[in-house]
Parts: C-alpha cells; structure tokens; sequence
C-alpha cells in the first residue's frame, strides 16, 4: 500500500512538473518567435493566464456524451504517453511507470488522444471540425510510417523494447547516442516529430486563417482548457521520448530541459523558415524520404 | 409545443423557427451567471482582463484599424489580446464600424455563442450613433438596442492607440467586476428580443443561440 502511494505521489510530482514545463516552453517559444518579427510579445507567463482564464468561464455548452469524452481521452492520452515514459534516467521520482515494453504502449497512446479527440470534435458538428479532423488524421497516419520504422531500427539495434534499456544502452559519451550510431533512424524519427509538433509546414492542421484552429473549434470553458492542459503535457511528453531514443536521455531535470529545448526549436526553426504543406504535399513528403530513411535503417541493422 | 409550456417563461418560443425544425435546437432560456466568493473572483477577473481573446469578426470598415494592432508597431499580444476565430472560445466582441441589419443578425448570433462572460467593444462612430450611415436605409445606428456594449471608442476610424486604450478601459472594468453584460443581456432578454425582431425581418433561427 505504502509503495502505491509513494508512486502516486511520484507521479503526481512529476505530471506537475513537465505540465509547468510544458507551459514554460509555450510561454518561451512565443517570446522568442515575437523578437525574431521585432515586437516585444506576451509575457511568459502568458499561457498560465489563457488556461486559467479558460478554466474560469461561467458556462459551457455541451453537444453530447462524445463532446464530452473528446477532450478527456484527449487528455488521456497526453497523460498516458507521458507516464509511461522514463523521463529522467536513474531517477526515482522521474522513472514513471516506465516497463520492459512501454515504447510499443507510448506509440499507442501518441495515437489514441488525437482518435479519442477526433470522435468528440465531430460530434460537435462544426464542418471546419470535420475537414480538419479528416486532415490530421490522414497526416498523422503519414508521419507515423517514418516514426514507426524508426522505432523498429532502435529496437533492432539495442535488441529492446524499453526505454530505460535504450537511455542505458546510450550512456558511454555522445557517441553512444543513438543521432551518432544510428543517423539514418533519427533523422526519419526527427522527420516525424516535426509532422508531430504541427508546427509550419505541417501545421494545415490548426491551420490558423484556414480552417480557424481546426479540431477544437466547437470546444469552449474548461472542455478547451482540458485541450490546453493537454497540449503543454503531450509537448513535454514528445520531447521526453524523442529525448530519450535519439540523444542519449538525460540524468537530471536540468540536462533533460536543455535537450528538450533544443529539440522543440529544431520544430520552431523550421516552423518559421517554411511556409505551410497541403495534406496531400505533407502525405508525399512523409512517405518520400522519411519512409526511405527509415526503410534503410531496417535493412542496415537486419544485414 | 403543448400548452402548458407555451405560457412557461423558461422556454423559449422559437417562433421563427418552423414546426419540424424545433426539436433541432435548444428552447432553454438563458440564466444569469453568478460571481464567485469576493477574493476568488477578483483573482479570476484579473486572469480574465489579461487574457482577452477577441473575436476575429470584421464587421464593418473598422476592422482595418484591428490589423495594424498584430503588427510590430503596436504588438497587441504584449497586453495578452490574441485574436481568436471561433465565438466559442473568444470574451471580446469587437463591432467594427457599422453594422448593417443583415450583419447584426449574425452579430447577434456569435454575441450568444459567446460563453460568459463575455465582453463587447462598440468601435468607430457608426454603431455607437450612427455615424455617417444614420440616415441609411439598412444599417442600424445604435448597436446597444441588440447587444449590451461595456466600452465606446469614437472616432471615425479611430487610431490603433485609442483602440489600445479602451482595450485599457475595459481591462480596469474587468477588474473591477463591472463588466456584466452578459448578465444585463439575460436579465434583459425580452427588450433586447423585441429590438432585435423589430429590425430583423426574415427571423430564421432560435430565440437564444446556444
């Protein structure tokens, strides 16, 4: 009983943490994209005050049962993609409930929440919700072929399915890190977080001034709030696990903070350096070279 | 619709509607949203005055004077005014300018898809008296006969500064707790209705936009 509750108390420490991080990275990455346009930008703690003035509406309007479970699955698997996750190598407070397996778990959840939040924006009925739904998905099935393949060269190649196998196996210096003795899957994994992030160009999503902010569009009050919550956890979350299988992990919170930064400005560089995909065009691009990257990192560590 | 609810002031008639339509859309009346304990609610409101989404509705001329404020110039964002593209999620309605009756139709139906509370900014002469299309055949001269309107900026069109200043305005009414107009709309609902009917002539949707 003690054990479940030190865990619990673990877990809830460690979801406080990467949710403040994953606002801090939020709050940060809009300052710094408003000195590269010159204007001085929002505070940082911008994205505090949106979720809690999300989360202080007086009303809500509700289309149904699914409209109500969209968000939650959606936070569900923000959450679940996060705790499964080890985020911070040896740590007891940051192993989460990492186990043997949870690499093949974490690439389901990355999936389910954007299913989970598919159902209840459609049931929303708003056709812009509609369209953008049918974008994200076909876009998300694109990225996770290089993503997929990726994930099964490092398995391959460390001869695991756990994370924490993987961070150890990565331990002995920089050139042990998987960007070193395996280029070809992480760049086809680096492809697939930049369609992951939604960021420019593969933002058609969202696609601000298109389909105003895609999905969501019909989510108001805290149901919009469970979705921002979300967002900073998922954003940590990806960061974490990309973090974990391509640059070696980190051994404590502040190595692991630099790593994911620098990761989440590799999306925000080319964000503001690339001008938006259409679905078809980011479709082709993902089974283009991605896919083919991915495919040779396969063959090499079969041969 | 039976007899008994037709005189039940909860319920709202939807006469604009046809028959068949009606079991479509929500017939409740809207109720008055009540603030939190004192301490808690001033907090809140402080989150709710530097965190305002306004709604991305152009609804007259004066929605050119709203573009310049995205810019580097004048950098809206420091002031946490983002602009959102759905009702849903947007506290600030900005009439840009003047509103036409076939507008104001759809002004009013994103004002109560709005969820409280929810602000509204009069900008520009012409929905404030009229302006320059007062004596126009199909442009409404004062918006607050519709909607309920918390800050006026004159002028025709007024300076992206005045529009940061009643942005200001607005921000000191927030923290204050005086910006109910949500509630002053729903305690008010019939007059604001018949005004509304009054000018609208083809009525093709429910009382209250849910």
């Amino acid at each position: 009983m003690a054990d479940i509750l030190r865990t619990a108390l673990y877990l809830l420490i460690s979801l406080f943490v990467i949710l403040n991080y994953g606002l801090l990275l939020n709050g940060l990455v809009r300052k710094i994209v408003a000195r590269a346009h010159g204007r001085v930008g929002p505070p940082i703690w911008q994205p505090w005050i949106d979720i809690l003035k999300t989360y202080a509406k007086r009303t809500a309007v509700t289309h149904g049962v699914m409209f109500f479970l969209g968000p939650v699955f959606r936070l569900a698997g923000g959450l679940g993609t996060y705790l499964f996750i080890p985020a911070i190598y040896g740590s007891v407070v940051f192993a989460n409930l990492s186990f043997s397996g949870d690499v093949l778990l974490v690439m389901y959840f990355i999936f389910f929440g954007q299913l989970g939040m598919a159902l209840g924006a459609g049931e929303g009925g708003h056709p812009n919700s509609a369209i953008a739904v049918g974008r994200g998905l076909s876009q998300m099935t694109s990225f996770e072929v290089p993503f997929a393949l990726s994930i099964i060269a490092l398995a391959i190649q460390y001869h695991s399915l756990s994370i924490t196998e993987i961070v150890a196996a990565q331990q002995g210096g920089i050139l042990t890190w998987t960007i070193f003795t395996n280029p070809l899957a992480t760049f086809a994994g680096l492809f697939a977080l930049l369609g992951m992030n939604m960021h420019s160009p593969f933002d058609i999503v969202m696609a601000p001034q298109e389909v105003p902010i895609g999905p969501p569009t019909e989510m108001q009050s805290s149901f919009l709030g469970i979705l921002q919550t979300n967002r900073a956890i998922f954003l940590s979350a990806k960061l974490v696990l990309f973090m974990n299988l391509y640059i070696g992990g980190a051994t404590n919170i502040f190595a692991m903070m630099l790593k994911t930064f620098m990761l989440y400005m590799l999306s925000v560089v080319v964000g503001v350096s690339f001008p938006r995909f259409r679905t078809e065009q980011s479709i082709r691009f993902f089974l283009g070279i991605p896919t083919l990257l991915g495919i040779a990192a396969v063959i090499i560590f079969m041969l | 619709m039976t007899k008994e609810t037709k005189h039940n002031p909860t319920i709202l008639e939807n006469n604009g509607l046809q028959e068949i339509e009606r079991d479509y859309f929500c017939d409740a009346r809207p109720e008055q949203s009540r603030p939190l304990a004192k301490y808690i609610e001033k907090f809140l409101n402080w989150a709710r005055a530097n965190s305002l989404w306004m709604l991305g509705f152009g609804t007259g001329c004066g929605a050119v004077e709203l573009r310049p404020l995205m810019t580097a110039r004048y950098d809206m964002y420091r002031y946490g005014i983002a602009p959102r593209p759905t009702p849903r999620q947007s506290s600030v309605f900005i009439i840009g300018g003047y509103a036409s009756v076939k507008t104001t139709k759809r002004i009013i139906r994103s004002y109560e898809q709005m969820q409280q509370p929810k602000f509204v900014i009069a900008l520009g002469s012409c929905p404030i008296n009229g302006g320059m299309y007062w004596d126009s055949y199909n442009t409404i001269n004062r918006i607050d006969y519709y909607i309920p309107v918390d800050v006026y900026i004159a002028g025709c069109m007024p300076r992206p500064e005045s529009i940061i200043a009643g942005f200001d305005l607005l921000k000191k009414l927030i923290k204050d707790g005086k910006a109910e107009g949500a509630n002053k709309y729903i305690e008010n609902l019939d007059w604001y209705k018949a005004n509304q009917k009054k000018i609208i002539k083809d009525w093709n949707m429910p009382d209250y936009n849910w």
